[in-house]
């Protein structure tokens, strides 16, 4: 079973300022025992996973491991064979979903598709204001007017990103949403979404194939495999992170060899990293 | 190119070939009851506006093809809708659709004949048949072709059926329904023009039978002109709309 040991020791900084997360109150979602079939298939085989409300979780894993599906059942777009998956004290519907494609619809303009975010919450006038004020955390208010065929693929997705914020979430799931972009608009995108997600507090579960954007921007990763989760360690480093330092690097080594079939004398740490599987 | 540069080389052809065949039959290598000249089939259509004669003829048919649009239009449309949307509509209607749709619909003029007579409704019945295929199927491929990747992404943010629909469907689809539209347009002159000159006692297919009874052969030519005018008219109408409501679509953004 997970054992937590909150709070983590995060190295002091005074360049860095930790937001205060709740983290031994209710959880952001707790999921006990979770298995999904697909026609006999397993897919997950009993995943346990308590996230404390705020966390930053990464979850990285070899293609067909089940991340996606791990993701649309915590964002109820399915249902589990088996388990179940708590929310806190919040809904299903204060969970939203990033995907890899931004998803926008072509025949709105910017400003529209992100007042998506809040159908049946808010419309009109008031709507578009809030929209807007989104589309400039992502710095595309100069843009809200035009279409999305016109924007780059990187700020296609800063609209998604507005559009999955405007909402105000609990939590927010994101299926590999940098996976599409180059290597330094993903740099760029990862230091906003770090930013964003500090500014907000919410809980934020990053599925990623990128081992070291995983370090860099999540409190904790996890590594699944085979439908089951392998490796649960967390990143007690200081932020924000800047790929290519050695503490960075030397995590993302370690959980790469993991991830490549490496031995299991690993998952019993080394400082600064606290592994708990 | 200026843009009224670009709109006028496409005149320039037509230009050439009426002086040509201006300047041909003038020098006597067209006959006159071959092919009349350009002159004698303005002046043709001088004296029939004058008479009222052609005013009330085109007014004729392009109301009966206006009706007949309408009225095969809706009916496509509501049921390209409807099986696009609903699988149990499409079990049940669809093959008996697809499989009237291979009927040429112009084979059924006897038939009309022997229903209708020559009444307008014979000729409302063709045009409404002729027109209501494109528009189905279009409508019914257009909604089975959106992304339904964007439709997940409306349930996630919860939009209830209809908004679904006026959203995210409903605009997927209509690129597709365009195509239709302007293929219904085409399918509706066509059907008219036979049916008006097979069977009518008004209207341009009328007049253009009536001429040939009396060998008036620039009368004749003067219908086939105007036929070609009125077609030309409904699809500009018909690309006008298309760039207006899809002007997000990057195939219309200059
Ligand atoms: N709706 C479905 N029906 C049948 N099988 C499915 C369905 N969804 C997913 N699967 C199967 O579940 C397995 C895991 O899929 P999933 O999409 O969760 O993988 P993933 O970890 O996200 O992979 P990737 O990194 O390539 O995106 C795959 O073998 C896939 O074929
Ligand atoms: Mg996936």
């Amino acid at each position: 079973m997970l054992d937590h040991t909150f709070p983590y020791p995060i190295p002091a900084s005074p360049k860095v300022r930790e937001i205060p997360r709740d983290v031994s109150g209710p959880p952001g979602f707790e999921i006990r025992g979770l298995v999904k079939r697909f026609d006999g298939k397993t897919v997950l085989q009993g995943v346990d996973l308590v996230v404390p409300r705020g966390q930053f979780l990464a979850i990285v894993g070899k293609s067909g491991c089940g991340k996606s599906t791990l993701l649309r059942l915590l964002a109820g777009l399915d249902q589990p064979t088996e388990g179940t998956i708590r929310h806190g004290d919040a809904q299903t519907a204060d969970t939203r979903i990033m995907f890899q494609e931004p998803r926008l619809l072509p025949w709105a303009r910017v400003v529209d598709n992100v007042t998506v975010g809040l159908t049946g919450i808010a419309s009109g006038k008031p709507a578009r204001e809030r929209a807007r004020r989104r589309l400039a955390e992502v710095r595309l208010e100069d843009r809200a007017g035009e279409w999305p065929s016109v924007l780059s693929g990187g700020q296609r997705q800063r609209v998604a990103l507005a559009r999955a914020l405007v909402g105000e979430p609990r939590v927010l799931a994101l299926d590999e949403p940098l996976g599409a972009l180059d290597a330094l608009t993903r740099i760029e995108m990862q230091g906003l979404l770090e930013r964003v997600w500090r500014g907000q507090g919410f809980t934020a579960v990053l599925v990623t194939h990128d081992v070291a954007e995983a370090v860099v921007l999540a409190d904790r990763i996890v590594v699944l495999d085979e439908g089951r989760i392998a490796l649960d360690v967390d990143v007690p480093l200081p932020r924000p992170r800047r790929h290519g330092t050695p503490e960075v690097a030397r995590l993302e080594s370690r959980i790469l060899s993991r991830l490549l079939g490496g031995d299991h004398a690993e998952r019993h740490g080394q400082a600064p990293v606290v592994v708990r599987a | 190119m200026t843009a009224l540069a670009r709109n006028s080389i496409g005149w320039l052809l037509p230009l050439t070939i009426i002086l040509a065949w201006e300047a041909l039959s003038r020098a006597g290598f067209i006959a006159a009851n071959v092919l009349p000249a350009p002159s004698a089939v303005a002046a043709a259509f001088w004296k029939l506006l004058l008479s009222g004669e052609l005013l009330r003829n085109i007014w004729v048919s392009s109301w009966r093809a206006l009706a007949g649009f309408a009225i095969g239009g809706s009916i496509g449309f509501a049921l390209g809708l409807a099986n696009g949307l609903s699988r149990l509509s499409r079990d049940m209607t669809d093959t008996t659709l697809q499989m009237v749709r291979n009927i040429p619909h112009l084979a059924l003029i006897p038939l009309v004949i022997l229903w209708f007579g020559i009444g307008e409704e014979a000729k409302l019945f063709l045009v409404a048949l002729g027109v209501f295929f494109p528009i189905y199927v279009n409508t019914l491929l257009g909604i089975q072709g959106v992304d339904p990747q964007l439709v997940e992404m409306g349930r996630i943010y919860g939009m209830k059926p209809a908004r679904l629909f006026w959203r995210v469907i409903l605009p997927g689809a209509l690129p597709a329904i365009f195509t239709g539209l302007r293929y219904a347009l085409g399918i509706m002159w066509l059907t008219l023009i036979v049916a008006e000159t097979i069977s009518a006692s008004s209207g341009l297919g009328y007049m253009a039978m009536q001429a040939r009874e009396f060998l008036m052969i620039d009368v004749v030519v003067l219908s086939i002109l105007i036929y070609a005018l009125l077609g030309k008219l409904a699809d500009t109408f018909a690309r006008l709309l298309e760039r207006r409501t899809l002007a997000w679509h990057p195939a219309f953004q200059t």
